[in-house]
């Protein structure tokens, strides 16, 4: 029965990969050591150029298809000239993306079927912070809001618990819930 | 009939079938279970009957099942308050009762001290000698070392810090604030209780499970017992790994049968923030998820209690317990604290309630996995013929590590193990006669 369910769900994730993937690493911890790069170029004023492209993950360099590159930027009130989101922003699309992907995979594990998901984020930030004028604000966020719109074959409670298993697997939530040592150096 | 310690100077304390390390619920039933099958076996206590309750845990602990639950092979609870729940005295009164009315060859005082695997058996070295066997219960516990977070040593030492293992009562804690680390039962107690005391609490609450102490006018262990959830087997559940690292539920037995759940918690005063991410430069750092996790929990009660639904419909018992109830969703905060300074005086101590692990540093035999676990098949020690281990969360059904889940689990495993030993018989006959 629930073979038939699954049979019929299609969110276009292979949870029968992830799942072997699962398996496999249990045997190898070592392969799950991963590590995620990108490098960044100064363009002019506060433009900026980053490219992803190569990672390392079970046991070998990996590539992506293609090169990615990202203009970051500040909007025009900031005197800036605006070639690309705000790095911040980059924060709340890497949150969006990863439980947006979280979900998916998630559903089609439970043989939910998707039909449309939508994020909308919201991060707050009182720039005193960033501009030195006062000690007592915080750079960053001091609040993310994530308001999901899931139309699914499923219950309330069903895509209330995908929306809640995604933040709890999620490694774009946990960097921004948890701390995180950061090294910065110059060669 | 209690068997006589030999003098500590005896190199061979003796030969038996099958020796059972731990003297608590766990190794008392299989001691049970093996006398009926007549296998001859010691059972071997560093302590006294049931040690840790006795000398590990808090003073005002009382068990989280009611007592009609207390059963063990050939024993049932028989007093007078069956909806009550024991304090650790009358536990500890209840297990050495067992032992007794079981005559459970029990050697107390005696530490193990090495297990090595030795001519198709096992040589269990003890402080009082060795004894030689041919299979091994191990029932020494899930819960024998406290389990502290890594930046634990990060804390300013003008702090005092206690583990639920040392903690007993508020009185060890000097006044002021505290800050109770882990959101079980034991950190939902043990909040509750210091917060009583007049110490303002913090509680770190990572993931949880809710469980309201009763249902429909049930106990809720009524409705996991009754419904099958407390017998669901290992090899029945996805992810069984995991289903063995979950919390246990935020239960108190108290002779109210009060709920102790965070809204309980919070609408008493105390302040609920994030798992403790971390601790740098004299604070705590607390985990933006407490959101998450408390929805996660409520979510799973949500669907625990819609399978109960279920059960006592289709069951024809809907009419014999109360009506239908959904509880109120967990409170948090607007903007939960993410910080917590230990300079500030806001706190003059943290209790960390965040775990139990077992000890197996006397296991000399390679058998436990990269995490320090024991690799089984519900009990079934691998890569070790005849050895075996009880009392672990989830061994062989959601309610092992229970005192009423004791019983089925001996049974069992009795079984192989009898049937383990009829195998060496007969491949040592074969092995003669051939």
């Amino acid at each position: 029965m629930k073979t038939e369910t699954t049979m019929m769900v299609d969110n276009g994730v292979n949870v029968e990969a992830l799942l072997g993937a699962r398996e496999a690493l249990t045997e190898t911890p070592e392969a799950a050591r991963f590590q995620w790069r990108a490098t960044c170029d100064w363009v002019n004023g506060t433009h900026s150029r980053s490219t992803v492209e190569g990672f390392y993950g079970l046991g070998d360099e990996q590539r992506h298809r293609e090169a990615f590159t990202f203009n970051a930027d500040h909007p025009e009130i900031f005197a800036s000239e605006d070639h690309g989101a705000t790095p911040v922003e980059y924060v709340l699309v890497g949150l969006a993306g990863c439980l947006t992907a979280g979900i998916a995979s998630v559903a089609q594990n439970r043989g939910i079927q998707l039909h449309s998901v939508t994020a909308t984020l919201e991060g707050g930030m009182d720039i005193q912070g960033i501009l030195g004028m006062d000690r007592d604000v915080r750079n960053g966020f001091d609040d993310i809001r994530v308001s999901f719109e899931i139309d699914a074959d499923a219950s309330k409670e069903d895509i209330e618990a995908l929306v809640a298993q995604s933040q709890k697997r999620s490694a774009v939530f946990d960097i921004v819930t948890n701390p995180t040592n950061v090294s910065v150096v110059v060669k | 009939m209690i068997a006589q310690a030999p003098a500590a100077s005896c190199p061979t304390a003796g030969t038996v079938t099958t020796v059972v390390i731990g003297a608590g619920h766990a190794g008392l039933a299989m001691s049970r279970c093996l006398t009926e099958r007549s296998i001859d076996h010691v059972v071997l206590e560093r302590g006294e009957v049931a040690n840790s309750w006795k000398r590990e845990r808090w003073d005002s602990l009382r068990l989280l099942t009611p007592n009609w639950q207390s059963r063990l092979p050939g024993h049932r609870y028989a007093g007078a308050d069956p909806d009550g729940f024991m304090t650790m005295t009358e536990v500890v009164g209840f297990i050495d009762g067992y032992a007794a009315a079981i005559a459970a060859p029990v050697q107390t005082g005696t530490t193990v001290v090495s297990v090595r695997e030795a001519d198709g058996g096992y040589r269990v070295g003890t402080d009082r000698g060795e004894w030689r066997c041919r299979t091994l219960v191990i029932a020494s516990g899930a819960f024998n070392l406290p389990v502290v977070p890594r930046c634990a040593t990060e804390v300013p030492a003008s702090i005092a810090t206690l583990t639920a293992r040392d903690y007993r009562n508020p009185d060890q804690l000097p006044p002021g604030g505290a800050l109770v680390v882990g959101a079980s039962a034991t950190g939902a107690q043990l909040a509750d209780e210091i917060h009583r005391s007049g110490r303002p609490v913090t509680l770190a609450v990572g993931e949880h499970v809710r469980m309201p102490r009763t249902y429909r006018g049930r106990d809720i262990q009524w409705w996991m017992d009754a419904a099958g959830v407390s017998d669901q087997r290992y090899d029945q559940v996805d992810a069984i790994d995991r289903a063995r690292r979950v919390a246990s539920p935020q239960l108190s037995g108290t002779p109210e049968r009060a709920t102790l759940d965070l809204n309980t918690l919070s609408a008493a005063g105390v302040t609920l923030a994030g798992k403790v991410a971390g601790i740098v430069g004299g604070k705590v750092q607390f985990s933006g998820s407490l959101r998450n996790n408390c929805a996660l929990a409520d979510l799973k009660l949500g669907r625990l209690l819609d399978a109960f639904d279920g059960w006592a419909r289709e069951t024809g018992i809907s009419d014999e317990v109360g009506l239908s109830q959904r509880f109120e969703p967990t409170r948090v905060a607007e903007s939960p604290r993410l910080s917590l300074d230990l300079t500030s005086g806001e706190i003059s101590s943290i209790v960390w309630a965040t775990g139990f692990r077992p000890d197996y540093s006397w296991l000399d035999v390679p058998v436990l996995d990269r995490k320090g676990r024991i690799r089984h098949d519900g009990g079934v020690v691998r890569d070790a013929p005849g050895m075996y281990v009880m009392g672990l969360p989830f061994l062989r059904r959601r309610k092992s590590s229970f005192i009423h889940g004791a019983g089925d689990d001996a049974r069992e495993l009795s079984i192989h193990l009898a049937t383990h030993l009829d195998d060496c018989s007969t491949r040592l006959a074969v092995g003669v006669s051939g």
